[in-house]
């Protein structure tokens, strides 16, 4: 379903979570992982197209792609 | 054959639970069918709402704690003790102060939620919170003494145990001050993980303006990295520093360790939202704030999920079809204020309505803490 070239160290799975479950997971794993991680963040919220790029630019994070599916969206997210 | 029916965790949801059952069994348990036993590791029940009004002086911890064995049935067998290892495979619970393991044929988990500020470096010792007994009466102090300087309140971790207290606490403490002519020397901030001032769109957009109302400053997008106790500053992964003289947090939460180590999912177990059947195990339901169902962490919540998986457990034993489920329901008051509050019902298809603040609607609160009692013996 996905076809990005992106290399990622870590994936958070949210698929099912309400928001904003899928952003706060995202942010929980971003807490934990050093500077320069990719994390691959799956969520089939609607929601998240929106807050997600909104938080990483905030924080300063990078957006590496975002990969839109039928079942679900990828968020590429680099730790700055 | 007698069928064994364990709930784990005598807090809201394993209470009202163990009593349901009490109740709906009463004769398979009386026909020695059936047996139901609730573990709980504190003989006393507690009734964490009441920490809400510890700080501002109106009630005190104890008004929180009942004997276990003086709200549960006498149907069921009550043990004090600490379950330390769940064996879904062979149906057996480890105890912390018995060397005989406990065996199910079905198992309710009710564990509810831990604090966990040492995730935050500093937290533990710059900060203050009143979701805990000590915690609420440490803050009581500090605030009995703060005239004033700038009080933040810091929603560090969510999801959390009522994701209304933070709001409630910022506008009980804005009424608080301003009753006591302080307010003017007082600057509240509340700080928020995401770009609003609540998880749910409803109740944030209602929120919002009331805040900005009574003057209470608001940093959304603030997830707190650190804290530094000694410069009196809290700084955030998205870099913005924020200055405090008395910081109450919120503080990150997780489940219990036995659940991951089961294999029932990271702390929460993985349910099925409307069944409440854990998805790694048979014949293990989980329940309250334990069960990731993605509602609120509510005591509402543990109480109407207690009714369904009270019913589900009885077709199970009868060996009838299993017909309950849970809608989403979730209902909350929130304080606005000394002498006001709102109220919202909402579920997994109908989003929160805020109701407009009333004295009505505060005293009502008031009324469900004093009748909670009965609540937790199952007979409201
Ligand atoms: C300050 C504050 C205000 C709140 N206000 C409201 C409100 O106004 N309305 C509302 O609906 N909700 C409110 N809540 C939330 C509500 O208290 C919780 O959501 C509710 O208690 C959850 O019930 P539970 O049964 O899942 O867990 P709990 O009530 O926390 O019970 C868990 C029980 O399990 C026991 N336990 C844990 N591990 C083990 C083990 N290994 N072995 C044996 N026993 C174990 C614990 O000791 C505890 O007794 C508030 C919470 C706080 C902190």
């Amino acid at each position: 379903m996905t076809d990005t070239d992106v290399e990622y160290d870590e994936t958070v799975d949210a698929r099912g979570a309400a928001c904003p479950g899928p952003l706060m997971d995202l942010i929980g794993k971003m807490r934990d992982v050093d500077s320069g991680t990719v994390v691959r963040l799956q969520s089939d919220n609607d929601q998240s197209l929106t807050d997600v790029p909104e938080w990483v630019d905030e924080a300063g994070n990078d957006l590496l792609a975002v990969e839109e599916g039928d079942e679900h969206n990828e968020f590429y997210v680099e730790k700055a | 054959m007698t069928e064994h029916i364990v709930v784990v965790g005598g807090g809201t949801g394993g209470t009202v639970l163990a009593n349901d059952l009490a109740d709906r069994l009463d004769a398979e348990i009386d026909a020695g069918d059936v047996r139901v036993t609730l573990i709980n590791d504190d003989p006393d029940h507690v009734y964490k709402p009441v920490w809400l009004y510890v700080p501002f002086g109106q009630r005190k911890p104890a008004d929180g704690r009942r004997p276990l064995a003086d709200l549960v049935d006498d149907r069921v067998d009550l043990r004090i003790d600490r379950v330390t290892e769940i064996d879904t495979d062979a149906k057996r619970l480890r105890l912390q102060g018995s060397p005989r393991s406990v065996g199910y044929d079905y198992l309710a988990l009710a564990t509810g939620s831990t604090l966990a500020p040492e995730e935050v470096p500093g937290l533990a010792e710059g900060g203050h919170n009143f979701y805990s007994e000590s915690g609420a009466t440490e803050l009581r102090e500090e605030l009995l003494s703060f005239t004033e300087g700038t009080l933040v309140l810091s929603v560090v971790g969510t999801p959390h145990m009522c994701p209304a207290a933070p709001l409630e606490f910022v506008f009980m403490a804005d009424s608080w001050f301003r009753e006591r002519g302080l307010r003017e020397d007082v600057d509240v901030v509340y700080t928020y993980p995401i770009q609003r001032v609540h998880g749910n769109p409803h109740i944030a957009e209602w929120a919002r303006p009331l805040m900005d109302e009574r003057d209470i400053r608001v940093e959304t997008f603030f997830n707190a990295e650190s804290v530094d106790p000694e410069a009196q500053t809290l700084t955030s992964m998205e870099g913005t520093e924020v200055d405090y003289d008395l910081l109450v947090d919120i503080p990150p939460h997780s489940g219990v360790d036995l659940i991951e180590e089961a294999g029932l999912g990271d702390g929460w177990v993985d349910v099925d939202r409307h069944t409440l059947e854990a998805e790694a195990a048979e014949d293990v339901y989980a329940l309250g704030d334990t069960a990731d169902t993605g509602v609120p962490n509510a005591g509402s919540v543990a109480h109407y999920q207690a009714g369904v998986v009270g019913q589900r457990l009885a077709s199970e034993v009868r060996g009838r079809p299993l017909t309950a489920t849970y809608d989403g329901k979730t209902l909350c008051f929130i304080e606005t204020g000394m002498d006001a509050a709102s109220f919202v019902e909402f579920d997994y298809e109908h989003p929160p309505s805020p109701a407009p603040p009333s004295e009505k609607l505060h005293w009502s609160k008031l009324a469900y803490n004093e009748s909670y009692w009965l609540t937790a013996r199952g007979l409201l």
